[in-house]
């Protein structure tokens, strides 16, 4: 893999190679998520997509300035909001502890979610109003905190497990495939929760200038050590040139390439400790007691049942810690793109593409969700550039302008869905264990 | 006049487009469900195998139009259907010899299932966007209007007009045929009988002598036909984009849960249900209560309960509570 990965380096450019290099990272985060719910547990998970859009969210929340003028004008509703819905939800909670089963308790837990509803929304327009005028162009939303980037992480891991908590202990007790249909249809409502509501994250008109944990490409291109630092390493290529305007225009270049190929690599160092400090936990998870419990009961419910592990809590439990890491995943992913685009979370390439991952890589085991991450994160990129170069080289006998041909290399971009699909369904059939299938250690 | 003119509002803005949109889910929620009933196994490919159908019907439509074939005013794309629901037929029967049919023969669990159809999914969308691409087509040709609203204005003499696109119509007639007749080959013949004995307990529709592979096979057909139709009357109505049928798949689940999974007639009156809801939960009630209420009491805001850009949103938390309060449908269909 990391072969393959050099072998982009050397054929387009070193910077797209570190940029798929990072993106197989987040994946495998992404990856080692979805594998302990589906892995450890048995759970089907299709909101992944959701749980990375709250990560996200949260590098916004937490990383943005806060915009002062906005909280002044509509911060009140807002905070009014927030004590609306705690109030609903105790006012709620209360009523279905105190009262029995009736039609009666049904109806008046109804009459308070929409009278509550509607007193949201009269308390919200004039404050949502207020705030999205605020220089529209630019603001127009709360901010953040304007805390350091990299404590978005942890906080958009937080978030995505306290969401993963109500839907557990909403939709936890069904059956797999309901619960597959269910989780997807809840992402699809967070993803559009965040996308129309502006004064939260702007919407669909995005966040773009988000801090970093990595210095920025203009700064290193003015300092000394840095530019030192690449005379240095291309010395014997700058003495080769002869005329000193020649020599400073190479240098310059030189140090541009440098300075990407640089950042990246700063993203590149800590995804990779990210990736190795949970593949740790993870291990040790899962040949832990714990891991031998979940195995048990994604194994045998009735059986692990009666041995007295707690199911509907594990399960929960479970959930919430694979949706924290896919939370944390997706903050990892928008702090390295630098913008926040709500727009671009399609259920596509946010939930289906990481369950190919997790297939083909191997169901259960930490190693195989990472190279599943890995490879087929490496065949979504490369495959329009692999499949265009096949077209090319199939059809050279066909002129330039021939239908076929043309119409072929349109479309070489979506020759990934059909790498990925026949993947996926050679993988099932033939190894539905995945490539590095499951090891269980015995003792 | 008032009155009537409240009415004419609500009728032209919520109920003709939700008639017709309903009627589109509806055909791909019973899609899903006989599916589900049959096959047992949620099909994630659902939406793309309705693009799958409508795109063999777009591009007979454009071919017949290079040919100068029509049906004047009706559009054209009526004629194709049946050479597309063919090709849409020998498909699924493609994929399901050579996908699908193992993991039946393995008696393999519903999510190993439905992870295949996944995979089906993937492919299916390649197919799609390599053999027509992913851009925005409309195939629409004919009459466009059964009434416009400014000769309905004209007729009546009222304020409001009704605006009456053939596509809603021939949306609302197809699917009633459609659908009775296959209630009709259900409950009536012999092999609708079988289909359903096979789906409410395999083992004794085996042992009684109904052969499994027919049975897997009128399936297909039917699901074939409902696909295909509901992808063609989709898109005359909208127009055809691959991606959007991508999206339409979960609406198309919403329905065929809310109406109870395995239960055709629950999916029939499901998509209706998530029709309605959608289109009634976001449509904005100004105009219709300013009729009603006398001049001084008219509202200032949309009377909006969600903007529309929730549309979706609604459908799923309609299926959310019904999940959580009655896990099998309105309809009781299996159970969970």
């Amino acid at each position: 893999m990391i072969f393959l990965i050099i072998l982009v380096g050397i054929f387009q450019s070193w910077s797209i190679a570190l940029t798929i290099l990072n993106y197989c990272l987040i994946s495998a985060v992404m990856t080692i998520g979805a594998n302990i719910q589906w892995g450890y547990a048995g759970l089907i998970n299709f909101g992944i997509m959701g749980y990375t859009a709250l990560g996200g969210l949260a590098v916004v929340l937490v990383s943005v300035e806060p915009v002062k003028k906005a909280w002044q004008v509509g911060g009140l509703n807002i905070l009014a909001c927030i004590w609306i819905i705690v109030a609903i939800i105790f006012v709620v909670k209360f009523i279905l502890n105190r009262f029995d089963k009736s039609k009666l308790r049904n109806y008046s837990v109804a009459s308070v979610i929409l009278g509550g509803i509607i007193l949201l929304r009269v308390t919200a327009a004039p404050g949502i109003e207020a705030i999205e005028s605020v220089d529209p162009a630019k603001t127009g939303f709360l901010g953040g905190m304007g805390l350091p980037v990299l404590f978005s992480w942890i906080f958009g891991a937080l978030l995505a497990g306290s969401l993963a908590f109500i839907i557990g202990k909403i939709a936890l007790g069904l059956r797999a495939d309901y619960l597959a249909i269910a989780t997807l249809l809840i992402a699809e409502i967070i993803v559009s929760i965040i996308k129309h509501e502006e004064w939260l994250a702007r919407g669909v008109k995005n966040v773009i200038g988000l801090k970093r944990p990595a210095p920025y490409e203009i700064d290193l291109q003015t300092s000394e050590w840095f530019i030192n630092l690449v005379t240095k390493f291309n010395s014997s290529k700058l003495n080769l040139i002869n005329s000193i305007s020649d020599k400073q225009e190479a240098l310059n270049q030189m140090i541009i390439d440098a300075s990407s190929v640089y950042v990246k690599l700063c993203f590149t160092g800590l995804f990779l400790t990210v990736v190795i400090i949970l593949l740790i936990v993870t291990q040790k998870a899962l040949y832990s007691p714990w891991g031998r419990k979940m195995r048990a009961i994604r194994d045998n419910e009735e059986a692990a049942s009666a041995m007295g592990k707690n199911i509907v809590k594990e399960h929960l439990l479970i959930f919430i810690l694979g949706s924290a890491i896919v939370g944390l995943a997706g903050a990892m992913m928008v702090t390295n793109d630098g913008l926040f685009t709500p727009g671009s979370y399609r259920p596509m390439r946010y939930t289906f593409v990481i369950w190919v991952m997790v297939i083909v890589g191997g169901t259960g085991n930490n190693f195989g969700a990472i190279l599943g991450g890995f490879v087929v994160w490496f065949l979504w990129v490369e495959a329009a550039p692999i499949a265009l170069f096949l077209i090319n080289l199939f059809t050279s006998h066909l002129p330039e302008t021939n239908a076929l041909r043309v119409h072929l290399i349109e479309s070489a971009p979506y020759f990934r869905f059909l790498v990925i699909g026949i993947g996926l369904l050679l993988i099932m059939r033939y190894r539905p264990q995945g490539i590095i299938p499951e090891k269980i250690i015995k003792q | 006049m008032d009155f009537l003119n409240a009415i004419i509002v609500l009728f032209n803005f919520t109920i003709i487009p939700a008639l017709a949109y309903g009627s589109q889910l509806a055909l791909g929620a019973i899609f899903v469900t006989l599916i589900y009933a049959v096959l047992r196994f949620a099909n994630f490919a659902t939406g793309d195998m309705m693009s799958f159908g409508t795109m063999f019907a777009v591009i007979l439509t454009y071919y017949f139009q290079s040919l100068g074939f029509g049906l004047g005013v009706l559009p054209t794309a009526l004629l194709t259907i049946p050479f597309a629901v063919l090709m849409m037929i020998l498909y699924m029967l493609i994929i399901d010899k050579f996908v699908f049919s193992y993991y039946r023969i393995k008696k393999s669990p519903p999510v190993q299932f439905a992870m295949v159809s996944v995979g089906v999914m993937f492919v299916t969308q390649a197919l799609i966007r390599i053999i027509i691409g992913p851009s925005d087509r409309r195939f629409l040709d004919g009459e466009k209007f059964i009434i416009k609203a400014t000769e309905f204005k004209e007729m009546t003499g009222l304020a409001e007009g009704i605006t009456l696109k053939s596509t809603q119509a021939i949306t609302i007639i197809v699917t009633l045929i459609v659908v009775s007749i296959m209630f009709w080959f259900l409950n009536r013949t012999k092999t609708g009988t079988s289909m359903r004995a096979y789906s409410d307990n395999e083992d004794l529709a085996l042992l009684s002598g109904i052969d499994p592979k027919r049975v897997v096979f009128i399936t297909w057909v039917i699901a074939g036909i409902l696909a295909t139709i509901g992808g063609v009357l989709y898109g005359l109505d909208k127009s055809y984009r691959p991606f959007v049928y991508f999206n339409n798949m979960l609406p198309i689940f919403a329905a065929a849960i809310v109406g109870g999974i395995g239960n055709p007639f629950g999916a029939f009156l499901g998509g209706y249900v998530i029709a309605f809801a959608e289109i009634f939960v976001t449509y904005a009630y100004k105009r219709f209560i300013s009729y009603l209420l006398p001049e001084h009491l008219e509202p200032d805001s949309l009377l909006q309960l969600l903007s529309t850009d929730y549309k979706f949103a609604v459908s799923f938390s309609i299926l959310v509570i019904v999940l959580l309060i009655r896990p099998s449908g309105i309809f009781k269909g299996k159970v969970i």
